[in-house]
């Protein structure tokens, strides 16, 4: 598989925190905006096309509810 | 207002005795008055007493409040308890656990060991209920006492106005017997999350309010439930927001279930409440009993400042954390670890009172550090937005196929000491070739020597270690006798204390943290960092 799934992230707390902090006091609509834009960035940043269609497949399969 | 009992006792250890300070037509001075008998001014006592400092303790109840509250100690808190001589009742007493379990819903998502390293003489976590903690260490005074460790432990003291001098503090107690002031050279505060201490001196204690309540129920069953951690986000039981069930000695079950802000306390603490909540938890074939309940809520927050001319405030009463991690009470034993040597050189004229201001800095890097860490898993474990809500779910539906969600599950980041990186008191590395967890600033870990571990050897005073390479027996530094400790470099040792390298010295303090290391023994250069880490710098 292309796709990293193994732990890649250094600070990961740290991480998580910087990405709640950019979505504090936004408004739902907001938040869905910054997503999206976000997702695009990285996307345009990973560019392989095979890795990209890997992870939509991921975040779809992890859609359990 | 008089002296009753605000809670009830699990153990009566101090009960009240005249004092002959009652009875003095001046206040008595002392060197050292410790306000509050918890477990962190019951250290603060032992440590400067077994300095063989003279040490007055004062508590407004007699023995320790019911109640387990703290259970979870860490390694770095048994090491010290150690060095203090009480660390066995703990160990033996104390429930070992190295495996977390981590639920959503009804899934499993995540499993977590601690995975002890092997070679240290304490494991990762022990589970002790915090009257038994306290109770150790009361103990250890007493014994310590009966050798000539000028402790005193005065219960039903209640402290109800300090002035605060610039060389002195003068106190004002209650007693069953009538009202007493004796004066404190120093005088330290461990009186606790609410301090009245602080709130005589008018000084602030701000930070963040979580908008959550937590259910403790202890109970004991004769339930088949490993020795584990289980944590449930969102449980399927529906028993609360998340809910945690871990083990304690005496057949005793910790568990906490997230309830939310707008409660009722006294609805929720009926037992029939408590019970609908265990029921569901537990099924309904499981039998067992209620040993203690209680509705928390916290903050996390700290002083500006730890130290405030010759009041020093330590523990809960200087800093308070959410409980996700166990960084309260252990944070609060190496506050006592950092304080009391460097109290022990101010009062033996060995060093200068400015000493004391590092451990304000030290400690407050570590009071900062576990704040951050225990705020990062409240926000995890309580999300306080639609979208950290969705983030969090998110992380956990990833964490259970792939592997690189499971970092960023956080039900708590376990309490690992701090090191005091670029703090006044170090030297700069001259080993950076050196493994970084033996780098300035940190603290010592342990490893086997001979029959015994190498802490054994490290801690109450100075010591100089050489690693692979033989340092003098003893120095005489600034008035500061300095043994030598040479060991073979071999083992974990090597491991932990050369890595790349082919020796090593290091300095290290009396509270077992790392000061200075170099590739070789210098004699100037280990005068230079001693002078540097007793504040004559």
């Amino acid at each position: 598989m292309a796709l990293n799934t193994a732990p890649n992230i250094p600070d990961p707390d740290g991480f998580y925190a910087e990405l709640l902090n950019a979505h504090e006091g936004l408004s739902d609509d907001d938040s869905i905006a910054l997503n999206a834009r976000l997702i695009l960035i990285l996307a345009n940043h990973i560019g392989d096309r095979a890795v990209l269609s890997e992870a939509l497949a991921a975040a779809s399969k992890g859609d359990t509810k | 207002m008089p002296l009753d009992d605000r809670y009830q006792l699990a153990f009566r250890l101090y009960p009240y005795e005249r004092s002959p300070d009652q009875d003095a037509s001046a206040p008595v001075r002392h060197p050292v008055v410790i306000m509050g008998g918890g477990p962190i001014g019951v250290a603060a006592a032992l440590d400067l007493g077994l300095q063989g400092i003279p040490v007055v303790l004062l508590d407004d109840h007699e023995g320790v409040g019911q109640g387990s509250r703290a259970i979870c100690f860490a390694k770095r808190t048994l090491e010290i308890a150690h060095r203090y001589g009480c660390a066995q009742p703990m160990l033996d007493k104390g429930v070992v656990w190295n495996l977390g379990k981590v639920f959503h819903d009804d899934r499993q998502v995540y499993e977590f060991n601690l995975l002890p390293e092997e070679g240290h003489r304490f494991p990762a976590f022990i589970n002790l209920q915090q009257p038994y903690f306290e109770r150790f260490l009361v103990e250890r005074v007493r014994d310590a006492q009966a050798q000539g460790a000028p402790i005193e432990l005065r219960g039903k003291n209640r402290v109800d106005a300090v002035e605060v001098r610039d060389d002195h503090v003068v106190l004002d107690i209650t007693t069953p017997d009538g009202p007493y002031r004796i004066s404190a050279d120093w005088l330290i505060g461990c009186d606790g999350a609410s301090s009245p201490l602080r709130k005589m001196m008018g000084l602030e204690f701000e930070g963040r309010v979580f908008e959550d309540n937590f259910l403790i129920a202890d109970i004991t069953m004769k339930a088949d439930f490993p020795t584990e951690r289980w944590f449930w986000f969102e449980p399927h039981f529906k028993s609360g927001d998340s809910a945690l069930l871990h083990k304690q000695p005496d057949g005793v079950w910790r568990i906490d279930f997230q309830l939310g802000w707008d409660i009722d306390r006294t609805e929720e603490l009926k037992e029939e409440n408590v019970r609908r909540r265990l029921d569901a938890m537990l099924g309904p074939d499981v039998e067992y009993e209620l040993v203690w309940t209680s509705i928390y809520t916290f903050q996390c927050r700290r002083m500006k400042k730890f130290r405030h001319g010759r009041v020093i405030f330590a523990g809960d009463a200087a800093h308070q954390v959410s409980p996700f991690g166990a960084r309260g009470a252990n944070s609060g034993i190496q506050d006592v670890d950092n304080l009391g040597w460097k109290l022990g050189l101010v009062l033996n004229g060995t060093a200068p009172e400015s000493l004391l201001d590092t451990y304000d800095l030290e400690r407050r890097h570590g009071a900062d550090e576990n704040i951050l860490n225990s705020s990062r898993s409240t926000d995890f474990i309580t999300p306080k937005s639609k979208i950290s809500h969705v983030f969090r779910n998110a992380v956990l539906d990833l964490a259970e196929h792939h592997a690189f969600a499971r970092p960023l599950v956080n039900s708590g980041r376990l309490s690992v000491p701090c090191v005091y990186d670029g703090l006044p008191l170090n030297t700069v590395d001259a080993l950076p070739e050196g493994p970084a967890r033996t780098r300035p600033g940190a603290s010592c870990p342990d490893a086997p020597l001979g029959h015994g571990f190498l802490l054994d050897h490290l801690g109450g005073g100075f010591v100089l270690l050489g690693v692979g390479t033989d340092v003098p027996d003893e120095l005489e530094v600034d008035g500061v006798t300095l043994p030598g400790l040479s060991v073979p470099a071999e083992g974990d040792i090597k491991d932990r204390y050369l890595g790349n390298a082919e020796s090593a010295v290091y300095l290290i303090r009396p509270d077992q943290h790392v000061a200075a290391r170099w590739p070789a023994y210098d004699n100037a250069m280990v005068r230079a960092a001693l002078a540097r880490a007793i504040g004559k710098d």
